[in-house]
C-alpha cells in the first residue's frame, strides 16, 4: 500500500470524489513471529523511534509494540509545550536538538503536527525567582539557546491578558521568554510518526502488552511474550513512560524511576485571547490556548506513586487559584474535563536514553512531567542507540549509570514539574 | 482526595499528610565499606510497583509522626496504615 501524500492539490482532488478515496493513513497490522527489533510503546517516543530506525538507520523489519491504542497515553494527555530552556549544557544541547526537529517537522513528515513557536514565558515571583531564572537566561545563551529577561510591562506586552498588578499574593516581578518555544498538536505528532514509519514498512501492533522478555544464557534478549504470541527479536527498545519500571521488570533490569499521577484540564473553548505560553513554577500554573480554542492548562503531580491515571482535585484547584490570580479574566471560565496521565519520575529530573547492563535492551525514559517537547529529538536518538548500539553524544551524558557515578544532571530546578 | 488512617489520629484527609516514598528501606549498616552500586541501589533505586506496595506516609498536619501504610497503586485503595517500626506486610 503506498501512503498518499498530503497536500493542498489532494485535499482538492478529493473534494470532487466527496473525500470518499481516503485511505486509512496506516496498517491494523498483525504480529510477524519475528523482528529485526521491537520498540515497546506506541506514544510519540515510540513510534518516532521507529521512524528514525526506519528512516535514518536502514532497519525496516521492525515493530511498534502498544498495549492500548498509539498515542492513547502520556502522548495523547500532555499539555503539549515544547522548549529547551534547560540548566545544564547537557540538557540544553538534548532539548534543543528536539526544538530544531520539531521546526521542519510537519515537512519532513507531510504531515501537520502544528507547531507554533508562539514563545514560552516562564515566570519570577520572588527575588530568588529572579536570581534563578537570570541565572538561567544567561546558561541559556551560554549554551547556544535563546532566553531573554522580560521586566513585567514588557511580560505584559507580550501576553496581555497577564495581571502584572500588586493587588496578588506573589506579583510578576519579570519574565524569561524563549521565543522559540510554543506547542503542537499532541495526537498530530503521534499519528505523524505512526503514518511516516508505517510506510517505511514498520508493523504498528496495537492491543499487544509485552508479558515477558526471554534472555539466552549468556544473559542476551532474544524475543518478548505478548498477549498475542511470542516474537523473536535481538533487540528491544523500552520507552514505556510511567510503565516503564514494570517493563524492565521483565527483564530483571531495575531502573530508578518513580511514577506519579500528573494532571491536566481543559476550559470551555473561547476566541483567541491567549498568544504564547506562560508558566509560573513557583505559584504553580502553566496555560496556553489550543487551535481550538480550549485553554490548556497544567496541574501538578500528585504526592505519591499510583498506576491510576487520576489524581486529586485539590491538585488541579490549586492551580486554578494560581491561574485566576494571574489570568482575572479567566475566573468565571467553567472547565471542561479534567484528566491523568502516569509520569516516570527519576531523582535528578533528568531523562534516561541508553543501552541497559542486559544485551539487546535499550531504555528511554524518565521524562517525567516533560516528555511531550523532547518527542523529535529523543526518538532520534533512541534510534541511533538501537542500531548502533552505542549511544549518540548528545545522549552519551543521559545513562542508568550516572546514578551510580555521582554524574547526576540535577534539572529540578528547571523542570520543577511545571514543564 | 485519598481518606488516609494515620496509625495515630485515625481517618484525616489526605492534605493532612506529605507522602515518604517506599517504606522499609534500610541504611547501609557499614556505610564506608559500601560501594558505588550499593549506595545507588540504597540512595535512588525502588520498586516503584504495580499493585501492592509498602509506603511511607507522614502526618505532618497533625501529629507530625511517620507511619508505613500498605497501598494498592492500581487503585489506590489503602489496605492497611501501620505504626513505622512494625513490620511491613510479607514480600
Amino acid at each position: 500500500m503506498k501512503t498518499q501524500k498530503f497536500s493542498a492539490l489532494a485535499l482538492l482532488r478529493r473534494a470532487w470524489s466527496r473525500h470518499q478515496s481516503w485511505q486509512p493513513q496506516w496498517r491494523k497490522a498483525a504480529p510477524k513471529p519475528a523482528y529485526d527489533a521491537v520498540i515497546v510503546g506506541g506514544g510519540g517516543h515510540g513510534l518516532g523511534a521507529a521512524y528514525y530506525l526506519a528512516r535514518e538507520h536502514g532497519l525496516h523489519n521492525i515493530a511498534v509494540l502498544e498495549k492500548g491504542w498509539i498515542g492513547g497515553g502520556n502522548t495523547g494527555r500532555n499539555t503539549t509545550i515544547i522548549r529547551s530552556n534547560y540548566l545544564f549544557k547537557e540538557s540544553a544541547a538534548l532539548y534543543d536538538h528536539s526544538v530544531k526537529l520539531w521546526e521542519s517537522l510537519s515537512q519532513v513528515l507531510n504531515y501537520n503536527v502544528m507547531f507554533s513557536a508562539r514563545g514560552v514565558m516562564m515566570l519570577a515571583h520572588t527575588v530568588h525567582d529572579i536570581q534563578v531564572v537570570k541565572r538561567h537566561v544567561h546558561a541559556n545563551r551560554c549554551n547556544g539557546v535563546d532566553n531573554e529577561w522580560l521586566e513585567p510591562e514588557q511580560a505584559k506586552e507580550f501576553c496581555p491578558p497577564l495581571n502584572i498588578g500588586n493587588n496578588i499574593r506573589y506579583p510578576v516581578l519579570g519574565a524569561a521568554l524563549q521565543r522559540r518555544g510554543g506547542t503542537a498538536r499532541h495526537d498530530a505528532v503521534a499519528w505523524g510518526y505512526a503514518r511516516a514509519a508505517d510506510a517505511l514498512g514498520v508493523d504498528i501492533i496495537e492491543n499487544c502488552e509485552v508479558t515477558g522478555i526471554r534472555r539466552d544464557a549468556g544473559g542476551a534478549v532474544t524475543a518478548v511474550e505478548t498477549s498475542r504470541g511470542l516474537i523473536q527479536t535481538p533487540k528491544v527498545g523500552v520507552s514505556a513512560a510511567g510503565h516503564t519500571s514494570v517493563v524492565m521488570g521483565l527483564a530483571g533490569v531495575k531502573v530508578p524511576l518513580e511514577s506519579y499521577p500528573l494532571q491536566a484540564l481543559v476550559s470551555e473553548p473561547i476566541k483567541p485571547i491567549f498568544p504564547c505560553v506562560v508558566m509560573s513554577n513557583t505559584i504553580h500554573a502553566y496555560i496556553s490556548q489550543s487551535d481550538k480554542g480550549e485553554l490548556v492548562i497544567g496541574a501538578g503531580t500528585d504526592a505519591y506513586t499510583s498506576y491510576t491515571q487520576r489524581g486529586a482535585l485539590h491538585i488541579n484547584t490549586h492551580t486554578l487559584d494560581a491561574i485566576c490570580e494571574l489570568f482575572p479574566t479567566f475566573r468565571r471560565m467553567r472547565m471542561l474535563r479534567n484528566w491523568g496521565g502516569i509520569v516516570d519520575v527519576t531523582p535528578d529530573r533528568s531523562p534516561i536514553i541508553a543501552k541497559t547492563p542486559v544485551k539487546g535492551l535499550y531504555v528511554n525514559c524518565g521524562w517525567g512531567t516533560g516528555g511531550f517537547k523532547a518527542t523529535p529529538g529523543a526518538a532520534h536518538l533512541f534510534a541511533w542507540t538501537i542500531a548502533r548500539d552505542e549511544p549518540h553524544p548528545l545522549n552519551a551524558p543521559f545513562t542508568i549509570e550516572r546514578f551510580r557515578d555521582g554524574y547526576l544532571i540535577d534539572e529540578a530546578a528547571a523542570a520543577a514539574v511545571a514543564h | 482526595m485519598l481518606i488516609i488512617v494515620c496509625p495515630y489520629c485515625g481517618k484525616r484527609p489526605e492534605i493532612e499528610f506529605s507522602y515518604g516514598g517506599e517504606a522499609h528501606l534500610t541504611r547501609p549498616v557499614q556505610p564506608l565499606t559500601l560501594g558505588d552500586e550499593a549506595w545507588a541501589e540504597f540512595l535512588y533505586m525502588r520498586k516503584n510497583t504495580k499493585g501492592v506496595y509498602a509506603e511511607r506516609w507522614r502526618h505532618a498536619r497533625g501529629c507530625g509522626k511517620f507511619f508505613n501504610a500498605v497501598r494498592d497503586t492500581t487503585t489506590d485503595h489503602f489496605l492497611s496504615t501501620y505504626r513505622a517500626g512494625d513490620a511491613g506486610p510479607a514480600p
